[in-house]
């Protein structure tokens, strides 16, 4: 029977089905950090029980890490103590873990990657959404909660109903100006935040194809802000070049082996979805968000668009608009912004790095901004040092951060303030997501320079050859 | 850990009748800090219920004395976001065994399912019938019937079955949960791991 790469993966990764409930199913590789895992190590003690596969499960601290001075001492008692208890849990049940300062210290799904733990045909999870992110690689990955994040320490295994499958296929390559991040945030504003819920996404299509491994990871990362559980591209020679002689890839044989395997990880031509969408990378130009969820977005020349054609009701609509502090109809282009946020599991790479700096350039930052640049990881903050990129945004004015998830949920001191506005590269634009009262435009790190240039919501395209 | 059994409940209810209610606005992130378990009631729809002052928003459904229950109804797309099992700690801390909306957002149905809140997802004319009779009576009761997968309005009989598959059904009627099963299983499991390739 013809199969998709999703029904490859999943199938090879159950050990039993439960007639009328979820199937049993088994877990390559778990990365954990200091949020979401403290309340699991309780419940293994609580029970009496050991990690049974202590080597399939990373821990790094991301979440809830200040990004200056990490050589100090943490000076919330509450951060501390839950990055002490990660350090410790770790310690306990032979876990390998990277702490604050750390050389391989980054956000969890920056570091997965780059040491090689993620792969394709794996599955893998963690106690955050933006777990879909692995799925670039061809890996089943996606976010689960803490009572599961317990499952998977004391028995490498989560209970799971098998998602409904999805493929959405975009055609073209990418116009000037535009990203992979504004490819994410139109397929959500036209599937909605609630779309995909229940669906595990396959990308394909040119775009895709064409996009380096960084530019899928952000794609993938976003397809729980439109409900699927995970979304998932084929693997190829960009992924294989890109896993090849990491920390943690196969070596040897075992890497021969593996690649054959992995050359198997795809759609059959005559697989069936339960629901397929098709876009084309014309209609695709710079996105920003108005809204409070990421299914609020929109080509940044646009005007924010009037109630009746858009998803939400009536009162659900004004509220968000109200809590923005825009009206319908307004235009986003010449909005003034307060500050620009560039990081996160979404943008927090190289290539974002790069984009931002191709912008602001032998320009100066706009004095009334604060810019938070935050890189995913040492690796990432030691390349933006060794091509020079720092002498760039220095001299343009901006001052790099030390790597954490930051301002992204601003669960450290990296808050914006109440009605300031962020044009932010991150995943959410909830209400109060970068600090209570917050208000988040998102939108890729091109635009973000945009704006952190001229002090308002700018069209990148205007400081490209 | 095992928790509590889920047979019926009959109550009354609070309304939230607002779409797309993500677990930012259910716990802010930064009141995620504990390394416990307990507390987190305190601070569900923190920024919802409280002014930046501390004060409550009075006119905020949870700050009105006019509504009680164990019963939350929300708005379509309820739980969407972040899979922070803290915001299913903060419904159940708070003292909600079930949640009704006419759509749940995965990670957090799941979440709910897994420490014993029931995620009871109705049609949005069921929904706005639930809404419209708690606006009329605020002391309305709902019977939530999870051996026959029904939900009633008590005051007019109207009633309308739910889906639950039914091995979660059979956790929530006995209070398992999944790790008992699959401590159960761990022998299939140590076999299984063997065949693995990485």
């Amino acid at each position: 029977m013809s199969t998709t790469l999703f029904d490859k993966v999943w199938d090879a990764h159950v050990i039993r089905k439960i007639e009328g409930g979820p199937d049993v199913f088994f877990i390559d590789r778990h990365l954990i950090h200091e949020v979401t895992s403290p309340v699991a190590f309780l419940g293994l003690k609580a029970r009496g029980v050991k990690v049974m596969e202590p080597k399939r499960t990373f821990a790094t601290a991301d979440h809830n890490t200040p990004t200056i001075n990490q050589h100090l001492p943490v000076e919330d008692p509450l951060s501390a103590n839950q990055l002490k208890a990660l350090e410790e849990n770790s310690a306990s049940h032979g876990i390998l873990h990277w702490g604050l300062g750390h050389e391989s210290n980054g956000i969890v799904h920056v570091v997965g990657p780059e040491n090689g733990i993620t792969l394709p045909g794996a599955t893998i999870v963690c106690g955050d959404s933006h777990t879909s992110t692995h799925g670039a690689f061809g890996a089943i990955a996606f976010g689960i909660g803490t009572s599961e994040v317990e499952m998977v320490l004391s028995t490498q295994c989560i209970m799971q109903p098998k998602p409904k499958k999805m493929r959405i296929n975009v055609e073209g390559s990418l116009g000037k100006g535009v990203t992979p991040k504004d490819v994410a945030l139109y397929i959500i504003s036209q599937l909605s935040t609630s779309g995909a819920t229940g669906y595990f996404v396959e990308y394909a299509g040119t775009v895709f194809e064409e996009m380096s491994m960084e530019g899928r990871m952000t794609v993938c990362n976003l397809s729980i802000e439109m409900g699927a559980r995970g979304g998932m591209i084929a693997p190829d020679d960009k992924t294989y070049e890109y896993i090849k002689g990491r920390r943690f890839t196969p070596k040897g044989e075992d890497w021969d082996k593996a690649m054959r395997y992995w050359k198997t990880l795809k759609t059959d031509d005559d697989a069936v979805f339960d629901k397929e969408y098709y876009f084309k990378t014309s209609d695709i130009e710079p996105m920003i968000t108005y809204g409070t969820n990421p299914g609020m977005g929109m080509g940044i020349s646009n005007d924010i668009p009037n109630v009746d054609d858009v998803q939400e009701g009536e009162a659900t609509y004004e509220k968000s608009l109200n809590y923005m502090g825009f009206d319908q109809g307004d235009a986003m282009l010449g909005k003034k912004i307060d500050f620009v946020f560039v990081g996160s599991c979404t943008n927090g790479r190289i290539e974002d790095f790069r984009a931002f700096a191709s912008i602001v350039k032998g320009r100066k930052k706009a004095a009334h901004v604060t810019a938070w640049l935050v890189p995913g990881s040492h690796i990432v903050e030691n390349k933006i040092k060794e091509e020079g990129l720092l002498d760039i945004i220095t001299e343009a004015g901006f001052v790099l951060r030390q790597p954490g998830c930051s301002a992204c949920l601003a669960m450290n001191d990296d808050k914006i303030p109440a009605g300031k506005y962020s044009v932010s590269t991150s995943n959410r634009n909830f209400e109060g997501r970068q600090g209570p009262g917050s208000r988040t435009l998102l939108a890729s790190p091109l635009v973000a320079a945009a704006a952190a240039i001229t002090g308002k919501v700018t069209d990148p395209r205007e400081f490209l050859n | 850990m095992a928790y509590d059994k889920f047979n019926t409940l009959q109550s009354s209810a609070y309304p939230l009748p607002i779409e797309n209610v993500d677990t930012d606005q259910i716990i802010p992130a930064r009141f995620l800090k504990a390394t416990e378990r307990k507390g987190f009631g305190d601070n569900l729809f923190r920024d919802w219920r409280y002014n930046a002052d501390d004060s409550l928003k009075e006119d905020f459904p949870l700050n009105d004395s006019k509504y009680s229950g164990k019963i939350l109804v929300g708005g379509r797309n309820f739980g969407s976001g972040s899979s922070r099992e803290h915001a299913a700690w903060a419904v159940y801390d708070f003292g909600f065994r079930c949640v009704i909306s006419s759509f749940f957002a995965d990670i957090f149905k799941n979440n709910c399912l897994n420490i014993g809140v029931l995620p009871v997802q109705v049609s949005d004319a069921f929904a706005k019938e639930i809404f419209l009779a708690i606006e009329k009576d605020p002391n309305t009761e709902i019977k939530v019937d999870l051996i026959n997968q029904t939900v009633t309005l008590i005051a007019t009989g109207n009633s309308e079955s739910f889906e639950i598959n039914s091995y979660k059904k059979e956790n929530m009627l006995n209070g398992f949960d999944d790790i008992d099963y699959l401590q159960n299983i761990k022998s299939e499991i140590q076999e299984f791991v063997k065949t693995r390739p990485f």
